[in-house]
């Protein structure tokens, strides 16, 4: 089976969905000409002509905007953004338009399209753009949410994010645009909104995580695994609507969870998977749960306190030892 | 740190208890899990332990005065450690059993903020007690929780720790988490202690016989409308049971030959009467299991499992110990186990989870001489059988007078649940067994 990039998977998916529909087309900052800032959208102008992909003036709002306008007339739009930081400026878009549409025109307009791109800290970014949005936009009804953390997955959540209905949040990362894995090549790959997957089986404690931590996981994982102690590692790839069955089915049998996320813990995305996993799972739990997550604070820029600031293997190792009371 | 010792509700009704005797003087070392004193609940005289390791410094209730649950009664500390605020404020502590134990200089804080907030806060146990002696942990770190070692059970008359996982598979071993050293931070008992605990046999025997699939010892029936009219009218006749009674005379010929022949072969094979009339109950309530319930309120549990009440005399009242599952048991296990029961009652020795979860009662005076009595319902079973006195009469058989041995029994009957046909059939099924007892060793 191929190895590919995690950006390559992504470029396939858009590839094939552009080919499957010519209602699909994909505009944003950079996208055509310069062929995305980060090469997602590599080709695409070549193949499919500047109709279908367009560069857009640096106006997230506005082009946002033109999404919306763009589904409701029966488009299928594909919404770049550089990075998740500057999407704050379309929130009123994704949030007020995008999400709320199917509702308040009655049932009458569907919104099939999707914002993407990378989201969370890279390196030395600085505060304003290592930041990872999940639980703001999963907070939101009317969107879905999912992000990646293997090629394989960022292929078939894009494709099933493109062929859905709903607006849906794709939130990639920019440090995992290179990290490899397999794709098959000459099979459809459809990875379903809403599923979950184990992507490690153990029996002692389970991790519960999903995009960029998915490396991480599996990294502590690792770790652990030479110690003797074999986890679950739970991803949960779409964090809207969350594969509920999967977390609790994989607590139920180890009895310890940890919970560990890239963005912040207030209000976290593991904030609602502890919810879930208290309300199904109580009488299963041999110890509180733990959450790993980027420390409150703006990210700040100094690599030492960056890396003291981000959530990280040996952190999620030290939780997992912490529920299993081997500290 | 001091640990608090505290009344403990040593049964799940109790609420003071007496102490009956110290079994540690003031200055004896104590080890964590060991007895201090004998306390007279209101069912039974139980043992309460130590929650704490060192010196039993101050004991603050005397022999045969009666305390509330979770008042202070004693202090363990170290020896040269100062407990006087804990011993001056004996008096209130009775109206705030579970309160914090008072925040000293030293009290150990739990820091939480971003640079530690990745994980749960550590929480010292609440009946430790901090004094000036044990330095704050330095601060941005979480204290440590103690070593499993020197852990406290957790349990001083407060909250005992478990996790609730621990709880589960404590309840599904039938095990008493009182008896449980917990390894967890604070003492909280956790899945390997309970995992010890079973290995190592600390289950019950009684609770362990009643291990078995959740959700299968019993159905819940919601009651039919006729089901609440009878219990409405007939509750409104009679008192808040509306009890009725069923005699019958059983022959007990047969039983009285089966039991000659067990004596006759010898010591090991001897079984009372009470006991074949145990075993032949049991197995009745096992095909009656209408019989079998208890009255809920709102609903009439029918349990799949009989777990038969037998009350035993004691000094000064009564009390009924529990055979469970008597129906799987054969008559010499029933013999035996009812044997023990009855001793221990009287000594007043029994268990809380002895005496409690029966599903039907037996009451026997026949060895007081009473040919025939009523027996009232221990609810919310919804029957209990009065035995009478095994006595010879004359009886007419086949047109011409014998003389037999011949037993009264009387089944008094909830008729909330049983009408009087069902107690009649389940009357019948119980002659048919006892006339019958060969059926009871087949």
């Amino acid at each position: 089976m191929p190895v590919i990039t995690y950006r390559d998977a992504l470029n396939q998916a858009l590839r094939e969905e552009m080919h499957r529909d010519d209602r699909v087309f994909i505009m944003g900052e950079e996208v055509a000409v310069y062929q995305g800032a980060y090469k997602v959208s590599k080709g695409l102008l070549q193949e499919f002509g500047e109709m279908r992909v367009v560069d857009t003036p640096i106006t997230e709002l506005g082009f946002a905007g033109v999404g919306v306008g763009a589904a409701m007339v029966g488009l299928r739009p594909i919404i770049e953004f550089m990075t998740w930081n500057f999407a704050l400026l379309a929130i009123d878009q994704v949030v007020n338009s995008a999400a709320k549409m199917l509702y308040m025109s009655g049932g009458q307009y569907n919104m099939p399209m999707v914002f993407r791109g990378p989201n969370g800290a890279a390196l030395q970014l600085s505060a304003q753009h290592s930041q990872a949005w999940e639980s703001w936009l999963a907070h939101i009804p009317g969107l879905k949410v999912v992000a990646p953390g293997t090629p394989y997955d960022a292929k078939g959540l894009l494709k099933s994010a493109i062929r859905d209905d709903n607006p849906v949040i794709v939130l990639e990362g920019e440090m995992l645009y290179n990290t490899k894995g397999e794709v098959p090549e000459n099979e459809e790959v459809i990875v379903p909104l809403g599923k979950a997957e184990l992507k490690r089986e153990g029996e002692h404690a389970s991790i519960i995580t999903h995009g960029k931590m998915v490396l991480t996981a599996l990294q502590a994982a690792d770790q652990l695994g030479k110690q003797g102690i074999n986890v679950d590692v739970v991803d949960l790839r779409t964090i809207r609507p969350m594969d509920i069955d999967a977390i609790t089915t994989s607590v139920r049998k180890t009895n310890r969870a940890v919970v560990l996320e890239e963005g912040w813990e207030i209000c976290g995305v593991g904030a609602q998977v502890v919810d879930y996993i208290q309300r199904d799972c109580f009488d299963d739990l041999d110890a509180p749960v733990v959450r790993v997550h980027q420390a409150d604070v703006p990210m700040p820029y100094a690599k030492n306190l960056e890396r003291a600031a981000k959530p990280d293997a040996v952190k999620t190792v030290a939780a997992v030892k912490k529920v299993m009371y081997l500290e | 740190m001091a640990t608090k010792v505290v009344m403990e509700a040593l049964s799940p009704t109790m609420e003071e208890g007496r102490l009956v005797k110290w079994l540690k003087n003031e200055g004896d070392q104590v080890k964590n899990g060991e007895t201090l004193a004998e306390v007279e609940t209101d069912k039974a005289i139980m043992e309460l332990v130590a929650r704490g390791e060192g010196v039993l410094r101050k004991r603050l209730l005397n022999e045969n005065d009666a305390a509330p649950v979770g008042q202070l009664i004693a202090v363990i500390a170290a020896p040269d450690e100062n407990i006087d605020a804990l011993v001056s404020g004996a008096g209130g502590a009775a109206a705030a059993p579970a309160a914090p134990a008072t925040a000293s200089a030293g009290a150990t804080p739990v820091p939480r903020g971003p640079a530690q907030s990745q994980g749960e806060a550590s929480t010292p146990p609440q009946e430790k007690v901090a004094s000036a002696a044990p330095p704050a942990p330095p601060p941005g770190r979480p204290a440590a929780p103690p070593a499993p070692s020197a852990a406290p059970s957790g349990n001083g008359g407060g909250r005992m720790r478990s996790s609730p996982l621990a709880r589960r598979m404590a309840s599904e071993n039938g095990l008493d988490l009182q008896g449980v050293q917990g390894s967890g931070p604070g003492g909280r008992i956790i899945k390997r202690d309970i995992e010890a605990a079973v290995a190592s046999g600390a289950a019950q025997q009684p609770a362990a016989a009643r291990v078995a699939p959740a959700g299968e010892d019993y159905r819940d029936a919601p009651l039919t409308q006729i089901r609440k009219t009878i219990a409405r009218r007939l509750s409104e006749s009679i008192g808040p049971i509306p009890t009725f009674y069923l005699t019958a005379e059983f022959d007990m010929e047969r039983v009285a030959e089966m039991r000659a022949a067990m004596v006759a072969m010898g010591d090991e094979f001897k079984v009372s009467f009470n006991d074949i009339v145990l075993k032949a109950v049991a197995t009745a309530l096992a095909q009656h299991p209408e019989v079998n319930a208890h009255w809920l309120g709102d609903k009439i549990r029918y349990f799949n499992r009989v777990h038969l009440g037998m009350a035993v005399a004691i000094e000064d009242g009564l009390i009924t110990p529990v055979v469970f599952d008597a129906d799987q048991k054969r008559m010499s296990e029933i013999s035996r186990e009812a044997r023990e029961l009855a001793k221990r009652a009287r000594e007043r020795k029994l268990k809380p989870d002895e005496y409690t979860g029966s599903t039907f009662s037996v009451s026997n005076l026949g060895m007081f001489g009473i040919d025939q009595f009523t027996a009232i319902i221990n609810p919310p079973e919804v029957g209990i059988l009065a035995i009478g006195a095994l006595e010879e009469k004359p009886v007419v058989i086949d047109g011409a007078l014998a003389h037999r041995k011949r037993m009264r029994v009387t089944m008094s009957c909830d008729h909330r649940v049983v009408d009087g046909a069902l107690g009649a059939r389940f009357l019948q099924t119980l002659r048919r067994l006892i006339e019958n007892p060969l059926m009871l060793v087949y």
